[in-house]
This record gives structure tokens, sequence and C-alpha cells, in this order.
């Protein structure tokens, strides 16, 4: 029992109440939420502490133990992305200061912001199958508000999509987890994987295990990612940045904790398919984000390259390919939100985001430039930034699983993400400088903080790799021995 | 136009809004033990406000319960939040419940429980989305 697992939980959901009983003060709002913010890093680092030294934590809910109450379980996988959530969720708030508007901020912005967090939080926390899916439409519900808030005429449109696509894959989420209570009898994962293990994997389970699949992917922009594009350029800068951190990557992390888990049995199928999925996923984001000329569109294309390329990491199943996976999964909620928060601030200070329209920024906005081109380059896994190393393991992990196929088309789509960016960088900030101070259409006052934050984290990242290794590993090591997890949740000698 | 002839509506839900709040406030507490509960207590708290919306008009009953149902639902889920939170200052999981037999003046021996506080929450929150939803529906704003 511990009971810091339900912090970074009730954190946020509280900040979130008491912002919404004190509407009208938009300087308490700001205040709490960065407040809770901070407050979740604080406890999710000591929780971090405790599991390097104590293994995985958990919490029955209400002393109801596993696997017929609710269980929290916190191991070292979860813990450092939820640690990463709230630093990058405190940078799109920031940003969120200067430019998200006094009508929107007072439309509950900042409530909806914290229980984005508390779903998102609830989602890497949960030690049951249904209470993800519970989370996951806490997170939702928060996130169809903040797409349609402001009601422009795009967002509408976009929002309308968004929640016409997530409501049908929750129905088959909930599908789903039916068919799977049929089987086993239990929605605890722990239990869940000591059920299957014993039933064994065969046909039926697997197909269960696919439909498991479409879900996330829906989820998480695998394959299935028509929706994408749309429904994250529709919103403004720090919204969009928060979903491109956070949104994807809790579909991501839901394929990597059922697929190590609880269906782990058959990877000749289940992650193969995965590979597959990733590899056309990688490429058609790729061919997007090389053919927009359009700063919103490339972005969110490159969002759909980085899921491809994470769940390539998956698909190797092997400890080098869930290493690089990992890394690259804390790289990319860095790297996505500050790549956003730069388009946006591009998009702001030029008031278009046609890329053919702008040029010559960098003789302004010199700052804004070099961290543009620094996180340029960390997003295509340039050495020594934070990508590097994560590109490095999963290509590694694909070789040793003998999917080259797969490790290749990842390297090459790394090469169009380059070619994908820079063209934003040699379009938008080389050339003649059109734009006069007078004639900006908003100001970088304040935008800058964030991204600049952001910028040093993955230079930290990529040089300090050393300092966060031994936790990676950690993490690692519980995904590829999920006995690790099954003990921690129901004791060394699981009673059936 | 003329004045819509709605007297039996208007005599039936003053009757009818009593006996509603008293079930569901019945319904709430016996929950502990039985059937019922702070969900669908409050569903049916929430009916009945509902009933008065469809006979009185909106502005008037608003006019009659000044709250902002909004804040009524955040209150809730604080008081729900903030009991799971009470049992982590004991040193017990979040949500742990507790009970105990008090001798009070006119109830003689009662069980008091930290889940009724509990109920209480979810039951506020209920009220407070229902009401909220349908406003939200049936205002012409």
């Amino acid at each position: 029992m511990n009971n810091l697992v339900i912090l970074p939980i009730i954190i946020p959901i509280i900040a979130g109440m008491i912002m919404v009983i004190f509407r009208e003060n938009l300087i308490l709002q700001r205040f709490l939420s960065v407040f809770s913010t901070i407050a979740i890093s604080v406890a999710t680092l000591l929780l971090i502490i405790q599991i390097s030294s104590k293994g995985i934590q958990t919490l029955y809910l209400g002393g109801w133990e596993a696997p017929f109450g609710v269980s929290m379980v916190a191991d070292m996988f979860s813990a450092i992305l939820i640690l990463v959530t709230s630093i990058v969720s405190l940078c799109c708030l920031l940003f969120a200061f200067n430019s998200i508007g006094r009508e929107r901020e007072s439309y509950y912005f900042y409530p909806l912001f914290l229980f984005l967090i508390t779903g998102v939080n609830g989602s890497f926390l949960t030690g049951d199958i249904f209470n993800l899916f519970v989370f996951f439409e806490v997170m939702l519900v928060a996130s169809y508000v903040l797409i349609s808030l402001g009601s422009t005429r795009t967002q509408l449109r976009e929002s309308i999509k968004y929640i016409l696509i997530n409501i049908i894959s929750s129905f088959l989420f909930l599908v789903a987890i039916a068919f799977l209570y049929a089987m086993t009898g239990t929605l605890n994962f722990a239990h869940l994987s000591l059920r299957v293990a014993e039933v064994g994997q065969e046909g039926l389970m697997t197909t269960v295990a696919l439909l498991f699949l479409i879900v996330f992917s829906l989820k998480a922009g695998l394959f299935l990612f028509f929706w994408l594009p749309g429904s994250y350029s529709a919103p403004p800068t720090a919204i969009s940045a928060i979903f491109a951190a956070l949104l994807t990557k809790v579909g991501i992390y839901a394929i990597m904790r059922v697929f190590t888990l609880v269906f782990y049995h058959r990877p000749e199928v289940t992650h193969l398919f995965i590979g597959i999925l990733a590899a056309v996923t990688m490429l058609l984001g790729a061919i997007g984000a090389v053919a927009f000329w359009d700063i919103k569109r490339i972005l969110t294309y490159n969002v759909i390259v980085g899921v491809g390329f994470i769940l390539a990491g998956v698909a190797s199943f092997t400890t080098e390919g869930m290493t690089g996976s990992l890394y690259y999964l804390i790289h990319d909620m860095i790297i996505k939100a500050l790549i956003f928060l730069l388009g946006g601030t591009i998009v702001h200070l030029t008031g278009t985001s046609k890329l053919k329209e702008i040029s010559g920024l960098i003789r302004l906005h010199p700052g804004l430039g070099w961290m543009f081109f620094i996180a340029a380059l960390s997003l295509s896994g340039i050495p020594p930034l934070s990508g590097f190393l994560g590109k490095i393991f999963i290509s590694e992990g694909t070789f040793k699983t003998g999917y080259f196929w797969l490790g290749g088309i990842g390297l090459i789509t790394s090469l169009m993400v380059l070619y994908s960016i820079m063209k934003i960088f040699i379009n938008g900030f080389w050339g003649h400088t059109d734009l006069t101070e007078e004639k900006e259409k908003g100001t970088t006052k304040g935008l800058l903080l964030p991204i600049g934050i952001l910028t040093i984290l993955t230079i930290a990242l990529g040089l300090g790799t050393e300092g966060i290794h031994g936790y990676v590993d950690i993490a690692v090591e519980g995904l590829m021995n999920p006995s690790q997890y099954i003990e921690a949740v129901l004791g060394s000698n699981p009673a059936q | 136009m003329k004045e819509p002839n709605d007297v039996i509506i208007r005599s039936v839900t003053k009757v009818a809004v009593v006996i509603i709040f008293t079930f569901a406030i019945n319904l709430f507490f016996s929950g502990h033990h039985y059937p019922g509960g702070g969900f669908i207590g409050g569903l049916a708290f929430a009916s009945a406000i509902i009933l008065l919306f469809l006979t009185f008009d909106i502005e008037t009953v608003r006019k009659n319960i000044p709250v902002d149902f909004k804040v009524l639902a955040a209150v809730g889920v604080l008081i729900a939040v903030l009991t799971g939170v009470g049992a982590i200052l004991f040193d017990a999981p979040f949500l742990t419940q507790t009970f105990g037999y008090f001798n009070l003046p006119i109830f003689r021996k009662t069980e008091l429980a930290t889940a009724v506080i509990f109920d209480i929450g979810v039951g506020l929150a209920v009220i407070g989305t229902s009401i909220t939803i349908i406003m939200s529906i049936g205002d012409d704003r």
C-alpha cells in the first residue's frame, strides 16, 4: 500500500474542481494549475525513488485487494511517463497564459486542462483494463471540450469528426473488454496475465487481442490516423501541443502495456501485425509531412511518424527495442510539445500557417530560429540530442528480430522527417525578411519561456542519458518480465 | 394567444414533487445497506427538479432555487474526493471508509458511516451534472 500512487490522479481533479467553483478568478486558476502540475511532478519524483529502491508500488483503493477491488499500480514505466507528462503540461500551461485568450480562459480552460491530465495520469496508473477505459473516457471528454472550446468554424467541423471516431472506438473498446471478461472472468491486468497464460493464447484470444489493437490504434493514431491531422491542427496552439504530446501517447502506452503484460504469447501474430501497421504508419505519415506546405499539417503528420516509430520498437519485442521505444516515447512527448509550440509561435507571429507566405523570420527572432533548429535536429534523431538514442535502440531491436524492412523504413522515414522539418526552417527563417516588427500579428512575449524550457530539456536528455539510463532499464525489465508486475499486484503466491 | 390550460399539471406537480423528493432522500439513505445510493438518489432528485422546469418555466424555478448547478456538481466531486483523501490522513488506502455506532439523543443507537459523506458528494455531483445538461439543452440561448 502506498498512497503516493493516487496523488497524480487526485491532485489535478481537486484543483480542477476548485477552479470550477471560482470560475471568475483567473489569477487563482493560473496559480492553481501551475501549482498542481508542479505538485504532481514532486509526488512522481518521490514515487520514482521509491520504485527504484522497493520495486513496483501498488494501492488497493479502499483496501479491497486485487483482483477484486480497484487497484492502482505504479511501475517505473508509468511513473516516468507521468513525470514527463507533468513537465510537458507545465510548459503548455505557461504557453497558454500568454496565448490562449481571456474568453477561453473564463470558459473553463484550466479545469478542463487538468481533467485531461487526470485522465492521462489515471490511464498510466490504473491496474485494471476497465478502469483504463474509464480514464480514457475522462481524458476524451476533456479533450472533446478543449477541441471545440472557442467554437471557430474549423474547430466545430473537426470536433464532430473527432467525437464520432472516438465514440466508435470507445464502443469497440467496451466490446473487446466484454469478450475478454467472458473468456477469462477477470479484468485486473495481473490476473488477466495469469489467466491468459493458463488457457493459452489460442485463436479466439488472439482475435480479442487484435480487437484491442484496433481500439488502441484508433486512439494512438497507428495506421487508423485519418482523423488526426484535421483535429490536431484545429484548436489553438497550447491545446494542440498538449494533444500531440499526450493523447496519442496514452494509446501507445495501452498497446505497450497490454501487449507486454497480457497478450505476449504469440508475438509472431500480434507483434508482427503491430510491426506492419507501424511500417505503413511511418511511410504514410512521412509522405504527408513531406507533401504539405502548411506548417500545422507538416507537424501533425510528424506526430503520426513518431507513433509508428515508437511501435516499431514494441513490434520487435526485444529488450533493445523496448528500451528504444521508452527512450523515444519520452523524447517524443517533449519534442512534439516543443515543435508544436514553435510552429504555433510562428503562426502567431505571421498570422498564417502557409509556408510559402513566410520568410526571413530569423532576422527579427534569432532565439526562436535557433531553438527551432535544435528542435528540428532533435526531432529527426541527430546526436547528441534526445531522439538519437531511441532511434539507435529501436533500429537495433528490429534488426535483431529480423524485421529488417521495419528498421529500414524507420531510418528512411527519419530522413523524410528531417527534410519536412528543415523545409519549415529554410522557408520560414531564411530568405528575405518580409515582416517588420510593426507588421507582426503578435509578440513572442512570454511564449519563449516554455519553449526554452523544453529545448533545454531535449538537449539535457540527449547529453545526460547516463542519468536516466538506470531508471529506463528498470522500466524495460519490468515490461519484459510480466511476473514482476503480477507479483507486485497479487503477491508472490497468487491465489487463483 | 390564449392562456395555456395547465391547471392539472400544476396541481399534480405540486404534490408529486414533494413525493419524489421524499422518495429520492429515502433512496439515498437506503443505499447504505440496500439498493439505492447517491447516484440514483441524485437522479430521482434531479427528475423532480426537471418536472418543476416543465411545469413552471426555467426562470421561475431558478429564482426559487438560486443555486449554480455547475458549482454544485464541482462541490459534490470535491466532497467525494476529499473523503477519500481523509483516509490518506489516517494512513489507510485512499477511499477507505469507516463506520461506528453512536448513541445519539433522539435516534438512540445509530450507525454513522463516512461512506454517507462520500455518497452525499456523489449525489450532489449527479444532481448538478444532470440539471446542467438539461438546462443547456433546454435553454434557448
